[in-house]
């Protein structure tokens, strides 16, 4: 059997020390090899999507299992379920677009190497995609706060002026949840122990152990705060908008778009399977924060003036809406959270590049009053730009629409007061995506951006992917439904939370 | 003469039972160390370099190479004085290793311009005329070599002390080369000569503790002997008053040398006056010492008193922790920083010592390992950055030397990360170890403790790759000397542990846990 995973994962990592190798003297070489390399991990997954078997029962496809530290009973193990596929292919997919969209956001001149930039991307495209394939606890936990590193760099090294204090904020922010989940983590462990015998972190045995209930919340605990941080909801949200406004562009898509849904897919993936009372038990907590980020991310998006943070509260609601997805326990709205992630993670995409490329146009001023009337000079930038938009407030036929349409049913089935409060909140998305547009887009043109030039063909190349993928996923979600659907039911199963029936079949059947 | 012959006929001496192949590396070491003085007296100066350094690699690897024989035996000899069972063979060779390290460090001549990194006479007055001509005279001292020898010999002993007289005895011939050494600093004289006094007084002060320790110790249980301590306390439950003011003052002793919270104030002194090569092999090397000791005293004579030395081991484990790190965060000299990063990984090994288990004595063990090695790597990058008055020790120095030397500057990142406890260096599996024995023990606060102070210590360990990589160098960023193959070979040495450790480290953690316990 091929080992597709782990080819996958080590394919970029590869890359990166390739790159990184390679003289200093050819930066566009360096571009052009981390392009390429980005690009065959992509058609790999393909490859290897095509070959996921949808309507198996076992819960992992494409397993590869070696002892790693069987002193602690560490394994190295990979394995997907349609979750972490459809995951590791938006990984896959977010990493050519930014190369290709950031070929010209690092020279020469901005300070740091050309080459290590995209050196850590490729990295770091190598850790998100174990980090989606783990199926050892520990494994999962290594590459969970080794992720951070790379991501360190390119915030620390290539950012903007404030890079410096967002970089460290980043870390410490995430090693914070990252040293709770690990003591989580050894308490787990110290647990299975005690239970089975034999210390383990192999996920499938994990999923499996009945737990005294209080130590289960503690763990939980543990857990969530890790994921809670990195997703992020509020009040763990602090270091994303600084973080966000630092980065590059090409940086914040892969932050935002990817490796904050690793908090999402933690969720999914640990919290709830292996400690699924203590999921119930917090879950009215969890979904109290969901709401309050839902409308605090919108509201204090509504009254940002710069495009970069405005994008990262903005986020911050829809993580909202992805917790709330995965916390009502229905399995429409799990399934509604698993697309809402892919979306966000296309829609970030679409959102933090075209806007990147426009402020690369006013000497990278983010701020929304430096901007206005710019569909009169670039229309096509200013075309994206509404595709963009439209794609984050969930226009239907997008594919974002899937997903929030999706979470809300879901909630309505279960708590039909929950699922009208949020709601709500797509009001206020609409509201401020919307004043964004009018804001920079439309008016008179603004004197700084007189003679812009409206996006070249790279900047066409590295959108239309995103647009391409938003309609066709929008239009016709089943593709991803048909491999989330058997992850989510298994999800379900395992935390033995049933579908609330119909409640209105009373009249609303009768038809 | 008489009476003296009587005496000689109504005690029959006996010859102690020495199992000489067991202390063989001890006897190695010491022995080397003898020669090593009569070089230094006998030899022409010239000569004197190249002999002393076949010397001293030649007695470490001999010494190495017959524990690798020796990896069985368990057993205690010198009449109930040396105990060489697992743990103790697995400290004396992780020792060796890195006093091999340290020694390649020592031996390095190109970095200063002026030499090697010890003072021309250590003896002559700082700024005095003699000091001058000495080292305008360019003499090179190898007076380091002996004292090199007799600080490792002290070591190997400590390690394997199952007597608390013979203890104490290695730890003074462990530290008193230690003092002088500390002293030797070409540069920057004042501040190395009051390091080796503060140690030196300091040092003294905690030996005295130790011995009145040992004293009341005696006097409660009628021997020195650890395992004889431990039965006559489960033979006399009660009374255990003089036995316990001893262990204290025990403690007190050997904190002192682990630099744990309250008893680390020489720490930060020392690590900064110190030649940079000492203080590297020292704070790698005496840390194992001193801990083995340490576990040592605390499982053999006094594990059944585990209740009453554990509260007591959970304050300090916990202040040691947090003090350390939090006042890392204010310093501004990279050695001093070292420094109190030290004491807060005492802390964090403190943890495995207070689980007071298998998982607790391999988890310290590997944790040792992993920070000797990581410690005496970041100490070698600190002795090639420089500028024209030497050692760049200020960290405002540092700015943008990660972009000036990409190299030197990611491998310095790769040891602040080690220490910082990331995942896939080996600073983390050390913590995973002791964190796991402590939550094992049912320690679960003082591993929440320990989190806490990770993540302190975090915070100044990305300081210093802020510093490096995110600022841009100036004028003022200091340069990195070119290094003989010596320290090549210690730093190439510490990164590839420090990743090895974090990425394979199954090897090692058998080699700890298969070491098995003390023995009585």
């Amino acid at each position: 059997m091929t080992p597709w995973l782990t080819i996958l994962a080590v394919v970029p990592l590869l890359g990166s020390v390739i790159v990184v190798l390679l003289p200093k003297s050819r930066p566009v070489l360096a571009k052009q090899l981390a392009l390429a390399i980005s690009l065959v991990t992509l058609v790999l997954t393909v490859l290897m999507a095509l070959q996921f078997n949808g309507a198996s029962s076992d819960p992992f496809q494409f397993v590869e299992s070696y002892p790693w530290i069987p002193a602690f009973g560490i394994s190295y193990s990979v394995g997907v379920d349609g979750i972490g596929l459809v995951l590791i292919a938006l990984a896959a997919t977010l990493v050519p677009i930014v190369v290709i969209a950031g070929w010209r956001d690092v020279d020469a001149t901005s300070g740091g190497s050309v080459k290590g930039y995209f050196a850590l991307i490729l990295a770091l495209e190598s850790m998100m995609i174990w980090v989606f394939a783990a199926t050892d606890v520990f494994m999962f936990y290594v590459f969970f706060e080794v992720m951070l590193i790379p991501v360190y760099f390119m915030i620390g090294r290539y950012g903007g002026p404030q890079r410096s204090y967002a970089a460290v904020k980043f870390l410490l922010y995430s090693l914070l949840g990252g040293l709770f989940m690990l003591a989580a983590m050894i308490g787990l462990y110290v647990v299975s122990a005690q239970m089975t015998g034999q210390g383990t972190f192999d996920y499938l045995t994990l999923v499996g152990l009945e737990m005294d209930p209080t130590t289960e919340r503690i763990l939980f605990l543990g857990f969530f705060l890790a994921f809670a941080i990195k997703a992020p909801l509020w009040p763990f949200h602090t270091w994303l908008p600084d973080a966000a406004s630092a980065a590059k562009p090409g940086t914040a898509v892969l932050l935002i778009g990817v490796l904050d849904k690793v908090g999402t897919f933690g969720m999914i993936r640990y919290c709830l399977p292996i400690f699924p009372a203590a999921s119930e038990f917090y879950a009215p907590v969890v979904i109290g924060m969901a709401l309050v980020g839902i409308f605090y991310g919108a509201y204090v998006a509504l009254n940002q003036n710069d495009m970069k943070r405005l994008f990262a509260y903005s986020s911050m609601s829809h993580f909202g809406f992805i917790a709330l997805g995965i916390f009502v326990f229905t399995t429409v709205a799990q399934s509604g959270s698993m697309v809402y992630m892919v979306a966000h993670g296309l829609s970030t995409a679409a959102l933090f590049l075209t806007a990147g490329f426009l402020m690369q146009r006013a000497n990278g001023s983010s701020l929304i009053f430096d901007f206005g009337g710019v569909n009169k000079a670039a229309p096509v930038l200013a075309g994206f730009f509404m595709f963009a938009a439209l794609s984050s407030l969930a226009l239907p036929g997008l594919v974002s629409f899937v997903g929030e349409f999706m979470v809300l049913l879901g909630t309505f089935q279960r708590y039909l007061f929950v699922g009208g409060v949020a709601t709500l909140g797509i009001v206020i998305t609409a509201a401020y995506v919307l004043r964004l547009y009018q804001k920079t887009m439309t008016g008179p043109l603004a004197v700084k951006l007189v003679g812009m030039p409206d996006l070249g063909a790279r900047e066409v190349i590295a959108l239309m992917p995103v647009v391409v993928l938003t309609l066709v996923l929008g239009l016709f979600p089943a593709p991803i439904l048909n491999v989330i659907n058997p992850a989510v039911d298994r999800v379900m199963t395992t935390i033995a939370a049933k579908d609330p029936g119909p409640t209105v079949s009373s009249e609303g059947s009768g038809r | 003469m008489s009476t003296l012959a009587a005496v000689s006929v109504d005690v029959p001496f006996t010859l102690p039972i020495v199992d000489y192949n067991a202390i063989a590396p001890l006897l190695i070491l010491l022995g080397a160390g003898v020669i090593s003085v009569l070089v230094e007296a006998l030899l022409p100066r010239g000569s004197r370099r190249f002999i002393q350094l076949f010397i001293v690699f030649g007695a470490l690897v001999a010494s190495l190479v017959w524990i690798f024989t020796i990896t069985g035996i368990r057993v205690v000899t010198a009449e109930g004085a040396i105990a060489i069972d697992g743990p103790a063979l697995v400290m004396q060779g992780s020792i060796l290793v890195l006093a091999i390290l340290g020694a390649l460090l020592m031996a390095e001549r190109s970095v200063d311009p002026s030499g090697d990194v010890f003072a021309a006479r250590a003896s002559a007055l700082p700024g005095s005329e003699d000091e001058k001509q000495f080292t305008a005279r360019g003499y090179l001292q190898t007076e380091v070599w002996p004292l090199f020898l007799f600080a490792v010999s002290g070591m190997v002993l400590f390690v394997s002390a199952n007597d608390l007289l013979l203890m104490f005895v290695s730890l003074e011939v462990m530290s008193l080369p230690l003092y002088l050494l500390a002293g030797m600093a070409r540069r920057r004289r004042l501040l190395s000569q009051e390091a080796a006094l503060k140690y030196f007084l300091l040092g003294a002060f905690s030996s005295a503790f130790f011995i009145y320790g040992v004293a009341l110790v005696y006097g409660y249980a009628a021997s020195t002997q650890l395992p004889q301590i431990a039965s006559v306390l489960t033979a006399k439950p009660g009374q255990t008053s003089l036995a316990l003011i001893g262990m204290a003052l025990i403690l007190v002793g050997l904190l002192f040398k682990v630099a744990a919270v309250p008893f680390h104030q020489w720490t930060p002194d020392v690590y900064q006056g110190a030649p940079t090569a000492v203080t590297g092999f020292m704070a790698a090397t005496v840390k194992i010492a001193a801990f083995g000791a340490l576990m040592r005293v605390l499982y053999v004579a006094f594990g059944g008193m585990r209740w009453d030395w554990v509260p007591m081991m959970w304050i300090i484990a916990g202040l040691t922790m947090l003090v350390g790190s939090v006042i890392a965060i204010s310093q501004s000299d990279i050695k001093r920083m070292l420094a109190y990063s030290s004491i807060a990984q005492a802390g964090f090994i403190l943890v495995g010592v207070i689980a007071a288990s298998p998982a607790g004595l391999a988890g310290a063990l590997f944790y040792l390992i992993a920070y000797g090695f990581t410690t005496i790597g970041a100490f070698a990058v600190i002795s090639i950055v420089r500028d024209e008055s030497g050692e760049a020790t200020n960290l405002s120095k540092w700015a943008g030397l990660g972009r000036k030397s990409p190299l030197v500057g990611g491998v310095f990142a790769l040891f602040m990360l080690g220490l910082a406890g990331i995942p896939l260096t080996s600073g983390f599996i050390g913590k995973f170890s002791v964190f796991a024995a402590a939550l094992a023990s049912g320690d679960t606060w003082l591993v929440i403790v320990a989190v806490v102070a990770s993540l302190i210590a975090a915070f100044f360990y990305v300081r210093v790759i802020v510093v490096m990589f995110f600022t841009e160098p100036g004028p003022q960023t200091a340069s990195v000397v070119v290094p003989s193959v010596f320290t090549t070979i210690a730093l190439a040495a510490g990164a590839t542990v420090t990743l090895v450790l974090g990425i394979l480290p199954q090897p090692v953690l058998e080699l700890v846990s298969n070491a098995g316990l003390f023995i009585r």
